[in-house]
C-alpha cells in the first residue's frame, strides 16, 4: 500500500489506518461522529496527499482538456477551479474532477482510486496536442483546513497571501510555513469554507505539525476519511463509486454546472451520449432522510409501495442533521416530500425525499 | 487473557453455559473491528424475538457502527429463551462490558456439545494470526 508523507504522524496520533484506493490512510482518530462535528463548529485538518494530481502544460494544454473533460476550460478565467468529470465516449465518467486554469498550465486533482486509469486514458489521447501530462501526486502533498474558523486558523501561517481576498472556488499562490509557491486554493469537500494547500511532498508532516499545533487552540483537529465522507455527503457532493461512476452520468447525478453543451467547445469525449441524456433522462439522483436507527447502505432498495424504485447510492448517520441521510437514483416522478421504504432485511424503514444538499455554508 | 470460562467463535461470538441455557455475545475484538473503542460509533444491534429457532451458523441479528455492518451468528443450535433488554439503548455496554453485562441473546441450546469452538488461548491465538 502506498503511504503519504504523512502517514506515520497518523499512526503517532493513533488513527484507525484502512486501505484507500491503495493508499494506507487514516479512516478516524477518535469518533467520526465527535469529527464531523469539529468540522462544523471549528475546524479540522486533513491529509488528502492521496488525491492525484496532474500538471497539463503545453501550447494546446487548454484544446485538450476541454476535448476530454465535460466542463469548459477555455471559459474558466485563470485562477479560477471548475469541478468536472472525465468521460467515456458513452458520457459515463471515468472519473470526477478538480481543474485549476493557471497562467501556464491546467492542474486537475483527481480520485486516488481512478488515478491511474484517469493518467492512462490521458496519455492515450494526446495525439494532435501539444501537451505534457506530469503526474505530480508523490511530488506534492495536499492539505486541507476546513470549517467556520479555518481562516482565521490558516492566515497566521501565510506570509503573502489574503485569505479574505480568496473567493469560493478560486487559488491563488503563498509563502506558508516558509515555503514560497503554496498553491492555496478555497475548495474542499465538506461544505464548509475551507482551504486546500498543494506543496512540496517533503515538508508535509513539518506543515501538518505547525497547523495541528498552531490551530489547536481554536479547535483544529486532525479529521480522517470516514468524517470526511459524512461531511461530504451532507454537502451533498458527489462521490465516485456512489453517485457517479461508470453507471451513472453526470447529468442524472444533477451535475449539469460541470457539464457544458457550448457549442464554442466543440467536440468532446461524451458529449453525444450525455446530450441525449439531458433530453431523455430516465432518472434523477435524490436525497432522503430517515429517522429509524438504521443507516441506509449502498444497494440498499428504495421501495414506493411493493415495487422496488431505486436503490442507495451512499448512506450515514449525519450528525449535523439528526438523522441518517442518503443519496438514491429514483425514477423522475418522485419528488420532495415525497414517502418511500428502506429495507432492512425485511424490516421496513420510512424514508423521506427531500431535495440536495443536506446542508451547506459555502455558497454564502 | 480473555475469560476461560467460555468458548469463541472464528466470527467472533462467545458462548457461555449458564444453568440450562447459554449466553452469546460478541468479543471485545469484534467490537473494536466495528468501532475501534470508539464506542459512540456504534449505531445499532438488531436481535431476534424470544422464541426463536436458530441453526448452528445462523445469523440471528446484525451490529452496526457510522462504518460498518456485521452480522451476529450463533455459533450453536437452540431456541432464543431472552434477548438483553439493556443493549437496544445502551450499546455502549458492548465496549465496556462485553463479557457479562453485553450478551446479547440466551438461548436454550439443541446439545450443549460446543465442539469445534475455540477457547480462550485457541481465540488469542487465532485473532493474533489473523491481525492485519
Amino acid at each position: 500500500m502506498r503511504h503519504t508523507p504523512l502517514h506515520d504522524v497518523h499512526e503517532e496520533l493513533g488513527a484507525r489506518m484502512v486501505d484507500f484506493g491503495g493508499w494506507h490512510m487514516p479512516l478516524q482518530y477518535g469518533p467520526i461522529l465527535d469529527e464531523v462535528q469539529c468540522v462544523r463548529n471549528q475546524a479540522g485538518l486533513f491529509d488528502l496527499s492521496h488525491m492525484g494530481r496532474v500538471r497539463v502544460t503545453g501550447a494546446d494544454r487548454v484544446a485538450y482538456i476541454d476535448r476530454l473533460i465535460t466542463n469548459y476550460c477555455a471559459k474558466i478565467p485563470v485562477g479560477s477551479i471548475r469541478y468536472a468529470f472525465l468521460c467515456r465516449e458513452d458520457g459515463n465518467p471515468i472519473d470526477d474532477l478538480l481543474v485549476y486554469r493557471g497562467e501556464d498550465e491546467v492542474y486537475l486533482v483527481v480520485n486516488a482510486s481512478n488515478a491511474e486509469a484517469d493518467l492512462a486514458w490521458m496519455r492515450e489521447h494526446t495525439d494532435g496536442f501539444d501537451v505534457t501530462v506530469e503526474d505530480l501526486t508523490d511530488a506534492e502533498a495536499m492539505l486541507a483546513v476546513q470549517g467556520q474558523r479555518s481562516t482565521e486558523i490558516l492566515q497566521p501561517f501565510l506570509e503573502d497571501l489574503d485569505l479574505s481576498s480568496l473567493k469560493y472556488y478560486r487559488f491563488a499562490f503563498g509563502t506558508l510555513c516558509g515555503i514560497p509557491n503554496v498553491r492555496v486554493s478555497r475548495t474542499g469537500y465538506t461544505g464548509e469554507i475551507g482551504y486546500e494547500l498543494y506543496f512540496p511532498s517533503a515538508e508535509g508532516e513539518r506543515v501538518f505539525r505547525e497547523l495541528a499545533q498552531g490551530g489547536e487552540a481554536a479547535g483544529l483537529r486532525p479529521i480522517g476519511l470516514g468524517a470526511r465522507d459524512t461531511l461530504r455527503l451532507e454537502a451533498g457532493m458527489a462521490l465516485y463509486g456512489h453517485e457517479v461512476d461508470a453507471e451513472h452520468n453526470p447529468i442524472e447525478a444533477g451535475c449539469n454546472f460541470a457539464v457544458s453543451f457550448a457549442p464554442e467547445k466543440g467536440d468532446w469525449i461524451g458529449r453525444a451520449a450525455l446530450e441525449a441524456v439531458k433530453e431523455t433522462p430516465t432518472r434523477k439522483l435524490i436525497g432522503v432522510t430517515t429517522a429509524g436507527p438504521r443507516i441506509p447502505r449502498q444497494g440498499q432498495e428504495l421501495y414506493q409501495g411493493d415495487q422496488a424504485i431505486g436503490s442507495v447510492c451512499s448512506g450515514t448517520r449525519s450528525p449535523t442533521l439528526d438523522t441518517n441521510i442518503a443519496t438514491a437514483y429514483v425514477p423522475l416522478t418522485v419528488e420532495p416530500g415525497d414517502s418511500l421504504e428502506l429495507d432492512f432485511r425485511g424490516k421496513r424503514q420510512t424514508a423521506l425525499v427531500c431535495a440536495l444538499p443536506f446542508f451547506s455554508r459555502t455558497r454564502s | 487473557m480473555r475469560p476461560d470460562d467460555r468458548k469463541y467463535s472464528e466470527s467472533h461470538e462467545w458462548v457461555k453455559a449458564d444453568g440450562d441455557t447459554m449466553l452469546i455475545g460478541i468479543t471485545d475484538f469484534a467490537v473494536n473491528e466495528l468501532c475501534s473503542g470508539n464506542e459512540g460509533d456504534l449505531v445499532y444491534c438488531d436481535l431476534p424475538e424470544a422464541g426463536r429457532t436458530l441453526d448452528a451458523g445462523e445469523t440471528f441479528g446484525e451490529i452496526e457502527s457510522v462504518k460498518a455492518v456485521s452480522d451476529l451468528n450463533s455459533p450453536v443450535a437452540g431456541e432464543v429463551v431472552e434477548v438483553n433488554p439493556a443493549i437496544e439503548d445502551h450499546l455502549e455496554i458492548l465496549s465496556s462490558d462485553p463479557w457479562k453485562e453485553g450478551w446479547l441473546i440466551r438461548i436454550r441450546p439443541a446439545s450443549k456439545s460446543t465442539d469445534g469452538m475455540m477457547d480462550a488461548e485457541a481465540y488469542e491465538n487465532f485473532i493474533a494470526s489473523s491481525a492485519h
